[in-house]
């Protein structure tokens, strides 16, 4: 199994805040990787660190070490528009920009000069396909991307991911919008996206975790508690915190 | 209809028990065929190969215990898994029971049969057929047979008695044939111990299939 994130040792503090304290774990390719926890445990912080999104926030400081394919993402070398091609990020409530369809998945390859013209109608497509919209819109490329279903619209913002050909998805709440139905819908297109990509998702929801995921991270006060596969968390988890949060008897 | 992300998983449990039931009915089949003909290393394999039905067991519970916790089955589903895992109990004790016969088996070796066996015989054929029927119920998920089952469980306490007289019978009269009446008393009883369990089954089956208990009932309730 080949890793596609490592992390050593990582702190990060807001101001004097330590929001999460010496974490270290391993993510591997095609798995879907799901991190629990209650609310202010750090496990949305984690996910911001991995393409460096908490960089736009004032007073924010990280320490350790976060390698993708084997570099150090927090060099200041970095490029960080590359870093979030590479790994992209997906939202609670879907943010789709008020353009059609065409537009919101043909806006990221236009802004990397990645294609155009026969190409560029071609990764809309492909993107659209791989997010199971192509053969509903088909016909209808330009209708406004905002009079989609909240479902609808969480798929086209990961289809503008897929469409810059990212490694990495991040998924932050996806589904907290969304009712059960499009949430058994998304998890459905989760499974079948890990054959392309590395899937790591912030879910509040610890059944949707144990439904979707391959391995799962327990977090807690900014120190991830326990990180096993998901079989192995839901049924013997090793840590008797981990024990409590998922039987309901903490939080 | 969507299709379930989990329906691949509950096909494979269905699998696995089906193929436990047929371990478990080779097992008993051949203990009794190496009692009949008094083989001895027929004996021999069915308490060897008792250790993959355990393993089975140990695999089918296992995945029973995962799929609760990562699916959060209900109503049918939920059913079918519990069932799943009640069944295995039933079926790892059938392979212990047919483990028990091959042992007496080794016993009755040292010593002339007591008698030709009729009856004995008689009651593992109706074992036989009730844990065929029982499994067959579960795969099909048709609890219409239950009541059916019930009738060849009530013909198998009665061989039962009938063996259990008359070999009291042939013990009062001669004291010297109790080393060699007992094992076959045991086989009696342990053959109808596999009976009742496959009627566990059949009535594990009516509560998977209709959500309704028939344990412990009289007759007319199932």
């Amino acid at each position: 199994m080949k890793r596609s994130i490592e992390v050593k040792g990582l702190d990060f503090y807001y101001g004097n805040f330590k929001a999460l304290s010496a974490v270290s774990v391993d993510v591997f390719r095609h798995e879907i990787t799901a991190l629990i926890g209650p609310s202010g445990c750090g496990k949305s912080t984690f996910l911001r660190c991995l393409n460096r999104m908490n960089d736009v926030i004032a007073g924010t400081r990280t320490e350790g070490s976060i390698k993708i394919d084997g570099a150090e993402i927090n060099n200041s070398s970095v490029d960080l528009v590359d870093l979030r091609k590479k790994v992209g990020m997906v939202f609670q409530r879907p943010n789709p920009f008020p353009l059609s369809i065409f537009e919101n998945v043909a806006f990221g390859p236009k802004v990397h000069r990645m294609a155009k013209g026969d190409e560029l109608r071609e990764i809309v497509k492909s993107s659209l396909q791989k997010v199971l919209l192509w053969d509903e819109f088909k016909d209808r490329l330009h209708k406004n991307a905002l009079s989609l279903t909240l479902e609808q619209q969480q798929r086209l913002c990961i289809a503008r991911l897929v469409a810059v050909k990212p490694e990495i998805v991040l998924m932050d709440e996806p589904c907290s919008a969304l009712d059960p139905v499009s949430i058994q819908k998304i998890e459905d297109l989760m499974r079948f996206l890990k054959r392309d990509y590395t899937i790591i998702i912030v879910t509040h929801n610890m059944q949707q975790a144990a439904r979707v995921s391959d391995r799962t991270g327990f977090f807690l006060l900014g120190e991830l508690v326990e990180f096993s596969e998901t079989d192995k968390i839901f049924t013997a988890p090793s840590d008797k915190r981990t024990e409590e949060y998922i039987t309901g008897r903490y939080g | 209809m969507i299709e379930r992300s989990f329906e691949a998983e509950l096909s494979e449990l269905n699998d696995l028990i089906l193929k436990m039931g047929n371990m478990v009915q080779a097992s008993i089949r051949k203990s009794v065929e190496a009692l009949k003909s008094r083989d001895e290393q027929m004996s021999k394999q069915v308490i060897a190969s008792d250790r993959e039905v355990d393993d089975l067991e140990l695999l089918i519970d296992d995945k029973c215990v995962t799929l609760i916790a990562r699916i959060q089955p209900m109503a049918a589903d939920l059913r079918f898994i519990t069932t799943a895992m009640k069944i295995t109990t039933d079926l790892e004790r059938m392979g212990d029971l047919a483990v028990d016969i091959a042992q007496k088996n080794l016993e009755l070796l040292s010593m002339p049969l007591l008698k030709p066996l009729i009856d004995t015989p008689k009651l593992a054929d109706i074992a036989m057929r009730m844990i065929g029927e029982s499994i067959d119920t579960f795969v099909k998920r048709d609890s219409t047979r239950s009541i059916k089952i019930h009738a060849m469980e009530n013909e198998a306490d009665k061989l039962r008695d009938l063996i259990t007289d008359e070999l009291m019978e042939i013990m009062t009269k001669d004291p010297t044939s109790v080393p060699r009446a007992i094992p076959l008393l045991l086989i009696a009883r342990y053959l109808e111990r596999i009976c009742d369990h496959a009627m566990n089954v059949a009535e594990d089956v009516v509560y998977m299939v209709e959500a309704k208990v028939v344990k412990h009932m009289p007759i007319e309730g199932k």
